[in-house]
Order: C-alpha cells, then sequence, then structure tokens
C-alpha cells in the first residue's frame, strides 16, 4: 500500500514553518530597517546566513544547539530532535532568510513620506509596520512568503539532521523521495517526485501572481 | 562586461591547458574509483594511501555511502570500478544487472552487529532491553538502503522485539549516520557494525545481536564489468586480499573470510 504520510508530514511541516517565518520575517525586516551601520549588517548576515550555508551545517548547529547536551537542549530538559517539531524548526531556519529579504526590499521600497505622515499623526513604529509597511509592500512580502513555503517543502539536509527518518512522524517527501530512490523503489520515488514539483511549481505561480504590479 | 567575459574566457582556457598538459607530461597515470559501504570508511582511508605509495602512478578515490546507494549511482552510470558492498543483496542486485564481472567477486570481510549507547548513559545489556519503557529512541540504517539496518531488522523479527520497538526506531541514511545520533545522545541506543562502533570513543558497546539473529554480516567486493581500468582494479583487488591489507582490516575490527 502507498504511504501518503509524508505529504501531511510535509505540510504540517511547511504551513507552520511558514506561518512563523512570515511574521518572524516581518519583524525582523522592521527590526533592520530601523537599524544602520555595523549592527544593521550584523543583524542582516546572521539573518541571512542560512539562505547561504549548506543544510548541513544549518542541521548541525541546530543539532548542537537543541540536542540533549546542547544549551537549549539542557536548559529546557527535552529535546525537540528526532520529533515531528523537529521537521518545523529546520523549515523554519532554513527558509526563513527568504521571507525576511523579500519583505525588508518590499518594505524599503515604500514612500518614506507615508512613514513620516504616520509618525505627525503619532502612530508607534509597531502599528506603522502593520498599517502603513505591510499594507503597501504586500505583493513583495506575499511573494516572499510563496518562496519561503516552496524552499520549506523542499528541506531535506537540515532536516534529515535534526527530525530523522521516522515514517509516519518526521519522514518528509523529499526524505521519501530520497530512501525510496536508494532503497531501489523507483516507482515511489516518481511519485513524491511529481507531488513535490507540482506544488513548488504552483508556489511560484502563486508567487509571481502575487507580485504582479510589484516587479 | 565585454572585459569581464574575456577574463573568464581566459581562466577557463589556462584551466583546460592546465589539465591537458597533466595528462600528457606525468606518463600514464590512472585513476579508478571504489563505492564503498560507509562502515568502511576508515580501513579503506588507510588501504588507500597504502596502496597509491606503492603505485605512485594510480590515484584511488573512494565514494562512500550507504550500499544501496552506492548500488543505485552505479545503476545510473557512477563511473566506479570497484564496488566493496556490506550486503550481499546489493552485489546480487548489480550481478542480476549485468553491471558486475562476475567471475571477480568474492567474500572478503565479516562483521558483528552491535547495540550501542552513548559513553557514561545506563547501558542497556540485551536486545530484548530495548523494549523497556525507558528506552524512547533508537538508531537503525533504514532497512531497505543500509545493509546495517537491513540486519537489525532481522535481527527484531527473529527475536520477536519488532512490535515493541517500531515506534521507537528511527532510521538512519547510512551506518555512519547512526554511529553519530547515538554520539551525540540523542539516541539512547543504536545498532551499527563492531567495527564502527570501536572507532568512537564516544560509545559503549553493551551487547552483540546474537548468532543466528540475522544473516551474517558479509562484506562482498568485486569489478564492475564497465571499469575503465581493469586491470588496475583487479590488482587493487588483489591488494585488498593480501596478507598486509589482512592486518589493515584486522586492526580495525573485521574479521577476514
Amino acid at each position: 500500500m502507498f504511504d501518503v504520510s509524508p505529504l501531511w508530514v510535509s505540510l504540517r511541516a511547511s504551513l507552520l514553518a511558514t506561518a512563523i517565518e512570515f511574521v518572524a520575517g516581518l519583524l525582523c525586516a522592521h527590526k533592520a530597517m530601523g537599524l544602520t551601520g555595523k549592527r544593521a549588517w550584523l543583524l542582516d548576515t546572521i539573518l541571512t546566513l542560512p539562505m547561504v550555508l549548506p543544510p548541513t551545517v544549518t542541521g548541525f548547529f541546530l543539532l548542537v544547539l537543541f540536542g540533549r547536551n546542547g544549551p537549549i537542549g539542557k536548559l529546557t530538559g527535552t529535546t525537540v530532535i528526532f520529533s515531528w517539531q523537529a521537521t518545523v524548526l529546520s523549515a523554519t531556519v532554513v527558509a526563513f532568510p527568504l521571507m525576511y529579504r523579500a519583505a525588508k526590499g518590499a518594505m524599503k521600497q515604500v514612500d518614506p513620506d507615508h512613514i513620516w505622515a504616520a509618525r505627525t499623526l503619532g502612530f508607534s513604529e509597531r502599528r506603522i509596520l502593520w498599517k502603513i509597511l505591510v499594507p503597501e509592500a504586500w505583493p513583495g512580502i506575499a511573494a516572499g512568503a510563496a518562496l519561503a513555503f516552496a524552499r520549506s517543502l523542499g528541506e531535506f539536509g537540515a532536516t534529515m539532521m535534526v527530525a530523522g527518518n521516522i515514517p509516519g512522524r518526521t519522514q518528509t517527501i523529499p526524505m521519501a523521495i530520497y530512501f525510496s530512490t536508494v532503497g531501489g523503489d523507483m516507482r515511489t520515488a516518481w511519485i513524491w517526485v511529481g507531488v513535490i514539483t507540482l506544488v513548488s511549481a504552483a508556489s511560484l505561480a502563486l508567487m509571481s501572481r502575487l507580485s504582479k504590479g510589484d516587479a | 562586461m565585454k572585459k569581464m567575459v574575456m577574463v573568464g574566457v581566459a581562466i577557463f582556457l589556462c584551466m583546460a591547458l592546465a589539465a591537458q598538459g597533466q595528462t600528457e607530461s606525468a606518463g600514464e597515470p590512472v585513476e579508478i574509483l571504489i563505492s564503498a559501504a560507509a562502515s568502511l570508511t576508515d580501513c579503506m582511508n588507510e588501504l588507500k594511501s597504502a596502496y597509491t605509495a606503492a603505485h605512485p602512478l594510480v590515484t584511488v578515490k573512494a565514494n562512500y555511502g550507504s550500499s544501496g546507494a552506492l548500488q543505485q549511482q552505479i545503476e545510473q552510470g557512477a563511473p566506479a570500478d570497484i564496488f566493496f558492498s556490506a550486503g550481499a543483496k546489493q552485489m546480487q542486485a548489480l550481478k542480476d544487472k549485468g553491471l558486475m564481472d562476475d567471475a571477480t567477486i568474492q567474500d572478503l570481510l565479516e562483521n558483528k552487529l552491535v547495540l550501542i549507547v552513548p559513553k557514561g548513559t545506563t547501558p542497556i545489556a540485551s536486545l530484548q532491553d530495548l523494549a523497556n519503557a525507558g528506552v524512547k529512541r533508537i538508531a537503525v540504517g533504514d532497512p531497505k538502503s543500509v545493509p546495517a539496518g537491513q540486519y537489525a531488522d532481522e535481527a527484531f523479527r527473529s527475536l520477536g522485539l519488532l512490535d515493541a520497538v517500531k515506534d521507537k526506531l528511527v532510521y538512519a541514511k547510512d551506518v555512519r549516520e547512526v554511529l553519530s545520533w547515538v554520539e551525540t545522545g540523542n539516541v539512547q541506543a543504536g545498532l551499527v557494525y563492531e567495527t564502527d562502533a570501536k572507532i568512537s570513543p564516544n560509545v559503549t558497546i553493551t551487547a552483540v545481536a546474537p548468532e543466528g539473529s540475522h544473516k551474517k554480516v558479509i562484506y562482498p567486493v568485486g569489478v564492475l564489468k564497465d571499469s575503465k581500468h581493469p586491470d588496475v582494479a583487479k590488482d587493487f583487488l588483489s591488494f585488498l586480499f593480501s596478507e598486509s591489507s589482512k592486518e589493515v582490516f584486522a586492526k580495525y575490527g573485521f574479521t577476514v573470510i
């Protein structure tokens, strides 16, 4: 019987990851816009690093931080390693830079006069973010979210290291593809390759639709 | 822009010429590629250097992975000369597909499947104890592609433990990943080969899988039919069967058949 569980594991991981990236990406992008000089550069580098690092390096950092003997693992007395939450964690970290950079780029394009006008009306910075920046930069932000979703869906390297391969719990579609290929089950591999190609293409189509007029 | 393209072309040409010069000037250097099971990583690295020291014109490259992954790569046309598998199944599959030079295939090594725990944690005395509620996560190789996982699966089945441990299993993509998950303490136990366990100072062997609970762990090796340098590959194979290589295998804990 064909096991469809990788689809649910993958969707759960990438939808939750995209939701987290969305909020965190906006907040971080907003914060980064207010910074200048060295601090802006430092924040930008740290937040963008997972985009260019090999996923195995990101996976290594996560394993060391969140593992049973890692600082966060020790602090909380529990570990997310090899749980379904770990699939969300790795997908979030790896795809976060895409959301963050897209949001920052789009919000920088917003007419500064609007922001200054809001400030003279006594808006708080947080309120400016939600009432001015996000609505005005929406096409770019939504496109970033679609791209981040597609990246989360495709995450393999870091996820393999921190979530392991537990069919029905942490085995995502990319993992199912890897293990059915090396296990000689090409039929299963083809099905999942088809599914992920379709969903990824759909996310990209959605992205270009959302960013129409913006790019 | 134009300038950059020119510079790019120039660099490319230099590299191409350099590569050309290399193959022409150094006599007849030969490179062979060995696809070897992940559990052979350390001893093969040592044997490779020993061989190339005696044969300066030969470069030996190794590609390590789970035997299932290596088998697939070879089926898809990976330019390997020698396949050194940790399982008879993967070698048989390549033989059946007509990709091996059948006459060269021989069983070379035997290994043992052992239960390991992170150093300094409570030892788990037997495979049966893995069923205890205190054991939450056990790492094994993916049974479909990793021979060590296949043997572990057989052992669980024959000992009647599969139902009790099924929900605790985390499947790794090769046996070295099992080892690293145990080393970092992220699983409480794992099943690896004795040779893997021995190279790690951070794990303790607490039990050996009972004799007869799984098929014998045999490592067959052979030359591929499509090898570009079958003579060199065969020579390397006879080197693997030599007395000096046997000593190296034995040092890493393998039993030479």
